[in-house]
């Protein structure tokens, strides 16, 4: 009984509270700035360079930011969040994460068995994660489990592949692989060099059959669509002039590739 | 009798220290050597050489590129093949120069031997330390000359030396403190002298009873500073530098802390015979003694080997692989803290304190399970952390709940992943967890430091517009 009459009084007191802080220290919602939030997907990917869409909805109303730098959300709203607003709409150019590397384990070769913390950055702590080339791709999947969008998969042969349909650009997966092989590049180039090594040719294909072996037969053919990285053994596709889907035929080892 | 010292927490793994009766042989001539620029804690060395140059035994081939650096010379007399990247034990690419070995070995004209090191200024001695590349050998490599520099406002009062070779395995320092004493004893003065300390300690687990005894019984001459033999009982990681001063002075380097901090150096048993060879015989850091070991092998022992040795030629000189026998692990240092290399290719560096090889049937697979808050990795860690907590922290990405947690105080003994009963991977989430931690750290530094600039330059600014103020 004693029990019950204490329950009750402490919550009737912690209601009370609740109810006295609310009302003198609660913030009013901006409306305007709960309806651009509500025009943002939610995802809080962070893709806008915002602290969330919390982050990027303020910046808005203040007028720090312009409509169109959220690449996630549904089509047309930006546009409303403009009218909504008064301003016009800034598109970003839209942008794709690729993963620059076509090592897998049919093509690639591990020097080792690793069985330790399934995840790549904490695979780079032992032997640097044990794959023959030092850049290639662990494929335990660090990048894909920090994809908001789910866009990352690691395909049966243990290389991640971006989905490009699915992925928004936001530039998650960027900061999460610890080899550096996760760049965003223009959603409008059809075909990528997927490799990253650049040392001599015959010394990385020895560890990898789909390295770009700088052999230079996409730069000799499209000479404005691929240049060669100076310095290194290894091709690099112009995003200023991406280069047409065909091309890819001319590289003998298939990293170029879409 | 001496009263036997020990530290918190820690475990006692088996022994297995089969090559300790095994004398230190120098190393045969090898046809290439790849001496890595990189074999020391800080920046890598400078190449002095390019490809085609001669080079003798000695001969200075890195200098320091920064403060914390090391100087790097060659092991031994040749061309110099090739200026590349080397596979290091860590697994990442190290900066190298290849060594086609003539098979002559001329010396290189030696560093002037300083034979009345006595009465020879400290400063001296310590521009020669450095010019003999001198590092930390027990492990982490620290450059030995910057840990002799003594920041300003810290003072030193006791030396340590680390012959406790409490890693399972290991016998490198042994063999040495049984046939190097004199030299060793030498260095450990002059490295007194140079500190300007009085108490002098020579830390040794009581499984090296006659270690122990040579090392009593020859520093009995030594009285000016008097040397101290303190035989310690056998606890895994009685070696780590913390532990050892805990152990011996019964003082604690407080969280985030440097040796100095408590009035104390600590120093190796190896670098303390370098030290002496450098500047009795002017013979700067090429060569060190190297335990090979492990149950596949034929004839487990102790090597003399020359920096830039590959790991097949060490297998091969212990008699290469029993029949039948393979090897499971290859690991660069002892079984508790060493990496595991995963090629043969990988040179003997000046941090090298030995090649261990496990055999299948030694290696466990890897399976974690959840943690059974059991406590026992809390009972062993040598640095009164909570593993099992931490690592359920690290493993949710929760890294600044670590870094409150102290993870940045581990020291990666070990001890907790080698008892925890759920194999959990405790060692490697701490590792992960340092790195993040220490990355975000380095940055706010970075950000600190730019503002602090910022802030002086402005203030600099305005008081270059008004007359300075006499009051402030
Ligand atoms: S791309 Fe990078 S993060 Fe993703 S699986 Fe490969 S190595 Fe890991
Ligand atoms: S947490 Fe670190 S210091 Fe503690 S037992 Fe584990 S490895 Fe050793
Ligand atoms: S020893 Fe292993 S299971 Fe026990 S508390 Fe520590 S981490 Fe958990």
């Amino acid at each position: 009984m004693v029990t019950l009459v204490i329950i009750v009084v402490v919550g009737l007191l912690t209601g009370i509270a609740i109810a006295l802080v609310s009302r003198w220290f609660g913030v009013e919602p901006n409306p305007v700035e709960e309806e651009v939030r509500n025009l943002l997907s939610g995802a809080n990917c962070g893709g806008c360079g915002f602290p969330g869409c919390a982050g990027y909805a303020k910046a808005l109303v203040a007028g720090a930011a312009k409509p169109g730098a959220c690449s996630s959300q549904c089509a047309g709203a930006a546009e409303k969040m403009a009218k909504l607003l008064g301003v016009a709409v800034v598109h970003k150019e839209p942008k794709v994460a690729v993963v620059f590397c076509s090592g897998d384990d049919m093509k690639a070769t591990r020097q080792a068995l690793y069985n330790g913390i399934n995840d790549c950055r904490d695979a780079m702590i032992v032997a640097a994660g044990a794959k023959t080339c030092a850049y290639g791709c662990l494929g335990l999947g660090a990048c894909a489990r920090v994809c908001p969008f789910g866009a990352i998969e690691i395909n049966e042969h243990r290389l991640a592949v971006v989905h490009k349909e699915i992925c928004v650009g936001c530039g998650k997966c960027v900061g999460a692989c610890p080899k550096k092989l996760i760049k965003l590049v223009p959603k409008s180039a059809e075909i990528h060099v997927h490799c990253m090594n650049p040392v001599r040719g015959p010394e990385k294909f020895k560890a990898c059959k789909a390295a770009c072996i700088g052999c230079g037969k996409c730069v000799k053919t499209a000479p404005e669509h691929v240049k060669l990285v100076p310095g290194a053994a290894l091709a690099e596709v112009d995003y200023g002039n991406p280069p047409p889907e065909a091309l890819a035929e001319v590289c003998p080892t298939h990293a170029l590739r879409k | 009798m001496h009263k036997i010292f020990h530290f918190y927490g820690g475990v006692h793994p088996k022994e297995s220290k089969v090559s300790s009766g095994v004398a230190i042989v120098d190393a045969p001539l090898y046809p290439l050597y790849t001496v890595p620029l990189s074999m020391h804690i800080g920046a890598p060395a400078k190449s002095l050489v390019a490809v085609g140059d001669t080079v003798l035994r000695g001969q200075q081939i890195g200098e320091p590129a920064s403060f914390v650096s090391s100087t790097i010379h060659s092991p031994t007399s040749g061309k110099v093949k090739s200026i590349g990247t080397c596979l290091g034990p860590a697994g990442t690419q190290l900066p190298c120069v290849v060594i086609e070995a003539d098979g002559q070995d001329t010396p290189a004209d030696p560093l002037t031997p300083i034979t009345d090191w006595r009465n020879t200024d400290p400063a001296i001695l310590r521009a020669r330390v450095a010019a003999a590349g001198i590092v930390g050998m027990g492990g982490a490599s620290f450059p030995t000359p910057v840990k002799l520099s003594i920041p300003p406002g810290k003072t030193i009062d006791t030396l340590i030396i680390n012959g406790v070779e409490c890693e399972p395995c290991l016998t490198a320092d042994h063999r040495l403190m049984l046939e190097n004493p004199k030299m060793i004893l030498e260095g450990v003065e002059m490295v007194a002298n140079m500190l300007g300390v009085q108490n002098v300690f020579i830390g040794i687990e009581n499984n090296k009873p006659d270690a122990i005894e040579v090392l009593t019984k020859e520093a009995t001459a030594y009285t000016a500073p008097a040397i101290h033999v303190v035989p310690l009982k056998v606890r895994y990681p009685q070696g780590a530098e913390k532990q050892l001063i805990y152990a011996i002075t019964k003082r604690q380097v407080p969280s985030g802390g440097l040796p100095a901090d408590v009035h104390c150096v600590v120093q190796n048993i190896g670098s303390s015979c370098a030290i002496a060879e450098a500047v009795i015989l002017g013979k700067p850091l090429y060569e060190r003694v190297t335990t090979v070991t492990g149950t596949p092998l034929v004839a487990p022992g102790n090597w003399r080997f020359r920096v830039g040795t590959p790991y097949a030629e060490a297998i091969k000189l212990a008699g290469g692989l029993k029949e039948g026998a393979q090897i499971a692990k290859l690991i660069s240092g002892g079984p508790m803290m060493g990496m595991t290399v995963y090629s043969q290719s990988v040179p003997v560096m000046k941090n090298t304190s030995g090649i261990l090889l496990m055999g299948p049937d030694e290696v466990k697979q890897y399976t974690s399970k959840a943690c059974l808050r059991c406590g026992r990795c809390n009972d062993v860690c040598p640095m009164q952390l909570m593993p099992g907590i931490l690592s359920v922290q690290i493993e949710n990405e929760r890294f600044d709940d670590a870094q409150s947690w102290h993870v940045m105080d581990c020291i990666e003994c070990g001890c907790c992943a080698y008892t925890c009963p759920a194999g959990r991977p405790l060692v490697q989430h701490m590792r992960r967890a340092k790195s993040e931690v220490g990355a975000k750290l380095r940055a706010q530094k970075a950000a600190a430091d730019a503002a602090a600039k910022a802030k002086a330059e402005a203030a600099a600014k305005a008081a270059g517009a008004e007359a300075p103020k006499a009051d402030k």
